[in-house]
């Protein structure tokens, strides 16, 4: 079956009628540098052998159907209840798009909504919108509205250097232009006092992220040591959060946080290698006409029967043009309502049970490892399910021998990101994680490393 | 529409009412009319300084978002914050309590370059754009 949709005797009939004859004549006037080259592929596969062709190269990949993971640092491995692709694989969710004319969809509204009040009631805010494209996004976006809350007059960014160093890189890249000056996350000993001490009249807005990068919870003095003194210059007090950790601490909101983003990926979303994912983004209802993308509200109609719509559209581009308080008037919908789902199955309880099976396993796991002979963490500040380990042996090489040998997805390499971390791994337990993969991941440190130092000494001699 | 003979105005539908060195400004009825229904106006903060023709307020209406410039430069001393409540009073007193900002006028001679009642009228009937 050829799926080209014009005939051989259609295109002799179109050349005919256009008086040229043949494709390529076609294209004359194109100089031939410039015209499509010429392919070299393979022969053309049956449906049979190409689906078996890709079998094999998604073999290569070391997918978590086959492997252990305790890789982190940003996407989660949480588990996804299968009512989630059930509900978001029906094809009103699956294959609509923006949900401009209220009168035909309010099915995708109204679970918009829900999603919006969910992430409100999970990080104690008043509004939350309908979701940014990823985590980092959403950061971007809420220093951008910091700074149109500030009316473009306070320029200056302070950034905790713990916060995740790629969303900072996008933090960068999105705001250039915009005369921002960012301070206070290219030197990893800033700590919260420290963060204090650079906020100044021109600040609009001081950044945190709890747990942060490297699995630390920061503490709520800390926290609202920090919104007191943003907002005694006026600027707004952001934070990031993982949103699995508010099923179990208490929301940023309740220590003066005026943001509350993150990336939404551990809800309800699998790790579909990196994408796509959604950034949530909540804030003060004082902000609403100030924030970024897209929002859904309740309403009546004429006959008084509830109804969902898109609301404050005015802020948006489609209609604010350049004045609009963001390029994006988009949303993730599908990834937003599988978060969706996946919250109003879990519940309160379920998150927290989540919550809580993560930090408990997590726990477990670290002081297992710490035990182990050249091991030890790295911080001492409480964490969630993330922590950092210094490690004997080259992070890289254990990282391999995870893989090679016991086919488990090791930790990140934290010296990637910044040389005092040098030698460090950054491991993550969740509620995937058994307590028999946990000791599994414990033997398999202890003697990889016992090989290498054998192996050492061999080399010594 | 309706027009008020005690205020200047200009071709983008702002008026401005001068007392000694201070001036009181809106839009004009003929915009609230345009508009439709406000639903929220932004507002400066007192002592912002613009310069003519820039950016001051911003009015959304259930229909469209609209800029606000404002007709001589000037400092502003007060907004009209009984429009963050009620910002249907542009729509039915748009020359009186639906006054945006009282500004210091910095360059009274400004004035001039503006349109008395009759020019704006006339200017409305031809379009008004």
């Amino acid at each position: 079956m050829s799926y080209v949709p014009n005939t051989a005797a259609d295109r002799e009939a179109m050349l005919a009628a256009i008086g040229v004859d043949s494709i390529e004549d076609l294209f004359q006037d194109v100089p031939k540098l410039h015209r499509h080259p010429e392919f070299s592929l393979p022969a053309p596969l049956s449906e049979m052998e190409m689906l078996a062709e890709l079998r094999d190269l998604c073999e290569k990949n070391a997918g978590l159907d086959h492997s252990l993971c305790f890789l982190g640092a940003g996407a989660y491995n949480h588990f996804v209840p299968s009512v989630v692709d059930h509900v978001i694989s029906r094809s009103e969710f699956y294959t609509a798009y923006t949900p401009y004319q209220p009168e035909i969809s309010q099915g995708t509204l109204q679970t918009i909504f829900e999603y919006q009040s969910m992430i409100c009631a999970l990080t104690g805010m008043d509004v939350a919108n309908a979701s940014h494209y990823d985590g980092a996004t959403a950061l971007a976006e809420a220093i951008v509205m910091a700074l149109n809350v500030s009316r473009q007059k306070k320029k200056k960014v302070v950034l905790s250097p713990n916060i995740h160093p790629e969303y900072r890189q996008v933090v960068r890249t999105y705001t250039q232009g915009m005369g921002l000056t960012i301070d206070g996350d290219e030197n990893p000993a800033n700590d919260a006092p420290a963060l204090q001490g650079l906020i100044d009249k021109d600040t609009c807005c001081v950044v945190v992220q709890t747990p942060d990068f490297f699995g630390r919870l920061m503490t709520p003095a800390e926290m609202s040591a920090l919104a007191d003194a943003a907002h005694a210059v006026k600027a707004l007090f952001v934070v990031v959060a993982d949103p699995i950790s508010l099923g179990l601490f208490k929301p940023p909101g309740e220590f003066g946080a005026d943001v509350v983003l993150g990336e939404g990926q551990p809800l309800g979303n699998t790790l579909n290698f990196g994408g796509p994912y959604l950034g949530y983004f909540a804030c003060r209802q004082a902000y609403v006409r100030k924030m970024s993308g897209r929002l859904v509200g309740e309403t009546v109609d004429s006959r008084g029967q509830r109804g969902y719509v898109m609301t404050f559209v005015a802020r948006e581009q489609h209609i604010r043009r350049d004045r609009a308080t963001s390029n994006i008037c988009t949303n993730q919908a599908l990834n937003a309502l599988a978060a969706g789902v996946y919250l109003a199955t879990m519940g309160r309880r379920g998150l927290r049970q989540v919550a809580e099976m993560s930090y408990h396993k997590a726990h477990y796991a670290a002081q297992r490892i710490a035990k182990l002979p050249g091991f030890e963490l790295a911080d001492d500040a409480p964490f969630f399910k993330e922590f950092a380990v210094r490690c004997p042996i080259p992070v890289q090489t254990l990282d391999n021998k995870l893989m090679e040998n016991w086919n488990i997805i090791g930790g990140l390499d934290l010296g990637r990101y910044d040389p005092n971390r040098e030698g460090q791994m950054l491991l993550c337990v969740t509620e995937m994680n058994t307590k028999k993969e946990i000791d599994y991941l414990v033997k398999a440190l202890e003697e990889i490393v016992k090989e290498w130092k054998k192996q050492e000494e061999g080399s010594n001699d | 529409m309706k027009t008020d003979p005690t205020c200047r105005y200009t071709q983008s539908h702002d008026w401005i009412r001068v007392k000694g060195d201070e001036g009181t400004i809106g839009i004009t009825d003929y915009a609230q009319n345009e508009l439709s229904d406000i639903v929220y106006v932004e507002l400066p903060e007192s002592e912002d300084s613009f310069e003519k023709g820039e950016v001051y307020a911003t009015v959304e209406s259930v229909k469209a978002a609209a800029d606000c410039y404002l007709p001589v430069d000037g400092q502003v001393l007060a907004a009209n914050e009984t429009l963050e409540d009620s910002p249907e009073l542009v729509n039915s007193d748009p020359y009186g309590e639906g006054w945006f900002v009282r500004i210091k006028i910095t360059d009274p001679a400004m004035l001039d370059e503006l349109m008395d009642v009759e020019a704006y009228k006339a200017f409305c009937e031809e379009g008004g754009h």
